[in-house]
């Protein structure tokens, strides 16, 4: 925990009042709460340790000291800055945590411990960071990894757009385990857990305002059960992706350009939701390119992709998980889709971030 | 997906391209009119499905790729300005003027903002009274009952702080002049569906009238495009000219006379400068002046615009079906989606840009088809 974060020993007793009784004379977020004066530390010691529970980051020291049995240390990084921050299926503070949980199973790792940096602008609601809090202790609980360290700034009005998380994560990937992008090879199937583009087209909807009808809700989870379950049954795995930003097709044509193998995907075997289809049809969006935060995509022998493709649709959340293509020695560094009528088409990443089209 | 689906089946597909091989029996250049066209043959490969002796040829139809260089300017110009709020359809975000593009001002303070519908544009006109909000209208005949209904809207309200950049264009004096031009190769259009359902097909009667030149009115899905494409190649061999309409779904033959009237009310015909393809007499719309407190062209004066195209771009003649994309010796080197040279660069459903996106590039790509003597007969 850092120094900002970090309580006057005094202050509960000058406050004379115990946890979690709502902070005093405030309900929105003032630069004091970013100081290292009694503000601050209120913050944390009435909303935030209450909040989050756990006896590892109630020590308020300058680090987390925690135990790492046998294996190699995983480590990520990731930063938040969804807006809204409440939306259909998810908010800000659950996908902080299932994206760097994410981030760590994908590479095979056991997620062990999380830290949580809020950046906070002036202003924002106490309410909702009650909210988001509590999002992160359900989806921290949910996923049974702890966060044991934090911090929290606060930047003035107009310096920030509400409330920016971000989440860092340690992990250990079992002796055994060896995943990477480096180990696809010609022949390898690839895998999808399942149906995609469910959390940009959320996220996009609520933002703008847009009833698209349907239940467009955010595919927000934590991935290190599902990848378990795989990895028990398939320790084969060459290697897994989340597909977040960019979707499906940024993570394929990556991989194809910086392994330098082609890449031909069935364009009728990818999972997507007619609400999904519904709403890029309507949006002139391609839901390859929109971004998923509940899905994997794997890599696997060709050999045991039945196996591979029947553990993931055996756990829950990979029912519909579908083998979309395969790794090929032709055209090396491009993702080739071929369409149901039998054409196929190059698939490139846009230089922008896609923007609906105007019709 | 209902209304989607069906015109995606493969099986109809694979029959509708039997039968266009069975009756093809000579060499037909067939232009798509539309963007939405355009991106949907390339995207689905259409055109690598048809017999060899068919050529499409990608017509002006998009409607940002299109818009002149000056109005796009003028929007930069005005974007600039103190207290006003840019609004606009997302496409046009990324297409650059003289200097800049609409992005670059946002990210440089300007205030702009993409709304889904003019009449966002208007909600945030009533919302926020001290700014001046400006639309961007641009878009051929289809956008421009919507456009119609936000100047009503703002007229109704009497919000002085809602105007409209305008800058509409018409699809009809546009096939006019391909035909009329010089070396033209067009021997048939697949029409605008989406055009034609707000205005009907009337005024394609005459101009097959006059040019011997079958058009069929075609939707966007791979099974309308095919389809439209047998209708035309049907009337090719049989030596007929005359509009038909595939896109029965969305389109009559009167088109949408409440739209047409909206679009009436607001907006009168005017001579306009196409992007790369140059001055078409009567090809636009422009705010009539019952409506002048809310055009933004005579609210703002931003002084004289003064642009520079770059000559290297045959975006003109592609925009006309002399020229493909792969043509050109600047397509996929000096001119991309991040630095185009010109009009059918600059939108996604450009022509350049949807073969840029599907890797069509210049020698060839790894979708592309066997040649000619692997190629199954």
């Amino acid at each position: 925990m850092s120094s900002e974060l970090r309580s006057d020993p005094r202050a509960a007793e000058v406050i004379g009042a115990a946890c979690p009784l709502p902070i005093r004379e405030r309900d929105v977020v003032v630069l004091g709460h970013g100081s290292g004066g009694r503000l601050g530390a209120e913050l944390v010691e009435r909303l935030i340790l209450p909040s989050l529970a756990n006896p590892t980051l109630a020590e308020l020291d300058d680090q987390a000291v925690v135990e790492l049995e046998g294996g190699r240390v995983a480590f990520t990084t990731d930063s938040f800055v969804v807006t809204p921050i409440f939306f259909p299926g998810g908010d800000i503070g659950e996908l902080a945590v299932n994206g760097t949980i994410n981030d760590l199973a994908v590479g095979g790792a056991r997620p062990i411990a999380l830290s949580l940096a809020f950046i906070l602008e002036e202003g924002f609601p106490l309410a909702d960071l009650r909210r988001v809090l509590a999002s992160v202790h359900a989806a921290a609980n949910r996923a049974g990894v702890p966060i044991v360290t934090g911090d929290t700034k606060v930047v003035g009005n107009g310096s920030g757009d509400g409330i920016f998380i971000n989440t860092s994560g340690i992990g250990v990937v079992p002796p055994g385990i060896e995943l990477g992008s480096a180990r696809v090879r010609p022949g390898d199937a690839v895998l999808v857990s399942g149906p995609i583009g469910e959390h940009g087209i959320a996220v996009l909807a609520s933002r703008e305002g847009l009833e698209l009808g349907g239940d467009l809700r955010s595919d927000t989870a934590p991935l290190h059960g599902l990848v378990h379950a795989l990895l028990e049954a398939c320790p084969a795995v060459h290697a897994m992706r989340d597909p977040t930003r960019g979707g499906i097709a940024a993570t394929l044509v990556e991989i194809a350009s910086r392994r330098s193998v082609g890449i031909d995907v069935d364009e009728a075997a990818v999972p997507i939701q007619s609400d999904v289809r519904g709403a890029c049809e309507i949006l002139g969006l391609d839901p390859w390119f929109v971004a998923n935060e509940g899905r994997l995509i794997a890599f696997v022998p060709e050999e045991h992709a039945e196996t591979a493709l029947a553990a993931l649709r055996a756990h829950p959340q990979g029912r519909r998980a579908a083998r979309i293509g395969t790794v090929t020695r032709e055209h090396p560094g491009v993702v080739v889709a071929h369409t149901p009528l039998g054409s196929k088409r190059v698939v490139d990443l846009p230089f922008h971030e896609p923007l609906p089209r105007i019709c | 997906m209902k209304y989607v689906d069906e015109y995606r089946d493969p099986e109809v597909a694979r029959c509708i391209l039997d039968r266009i091989r069975a009756v093809t029996t000579r060499p037909a250049v067939i232009m798509e009119v539309c963007g939405g066209q355009t991106h949907s043959i390339v995207r689905h490969g259409l055109d690598r499905l048809l017999p060899e002796s068919i050529e499409l040829v990608h017509g002006p139809g998009c409607p940002v790729c299109v818009t002149a260089l000056e109005t796009i300017d003028r929007a930069h110009a005005i974007a600039q300005t103190p207290d006003v709020v840019f609004t606009s359809f997302g496409d046009m975000l990324r297409v650059p003027g003289s200097r800049d593009d609409l992005l670059g001002l946002k990210a440089r303070g300007a205030d702009v903002r993409v709304v889904y519908s003019p009449l966002d544009a208007v909600r945030i006109a009533e919302r926020e009274p001290k700014k001046r909000v400006v639309f961007f209208g641009i878009g051929f005949e289809t956008t421009a009952p919507a456009n119609a209904m936000a100047l009503r809207e703002a007229k109704r309200k009497k919000l002085t702080n809602f105007s409209m950049l305008a800058s509409h264009v018409l699809v009809p004096p546009v096939i006019a002049s391909i035909l009329q031009a010089e070396g033209n190769r067009v021997m048939a259009f697949l029409g605008p569906g989406h055009v034609c359902a707000v205005t009907g097909y009337r005024a394609y009667e005459s101009l097959v009238r006059r040019y011997k030149t079958p058009i069929v009115i075609t939707g966007f899905e791979p099974v309308d495009i095919l389809e439209g494409v047998l209708m035309t190649v049907l009337q090719l061999e049989r030596g007929r000219a005359v509009v038909e309409n595939q896109y029965v779904r969305g389109v009559q033959p009167e088109g949408n006379p409440i739209a047409r009237e909206l679009v009436e009310e607001t907006f009168e015909v005017t001579d306009r400068n196409w992007r790369g393809i140059g001055a078409i007499p009567k090809s636009g719309l422009r705010i009539r002046w019952e409506y002048r407190e809310h055009d933004a062209e005579r609210i703002f004066d931003v002084g004289d615009v003064v642009t520079q195209e770059r000559p290297e771009c045959i975006s003109g003649q592609i925009l006309r079906g002399r020229k493909k994309p792969c043509d050109c010796p600047a397509f996929g080197k000096e001119c991309t989606p991040r630095t185009p040279l010109g009009a059918t660069m600059v939108s996604a459903e450009g022509a350049c840009a949807a073969y840029y996106a599907h890797g069509r590039r210049r020698g060839g790509d790894a979708a592309a088809p066997p040649p000619p003597s692997r190629r199954p007969s």
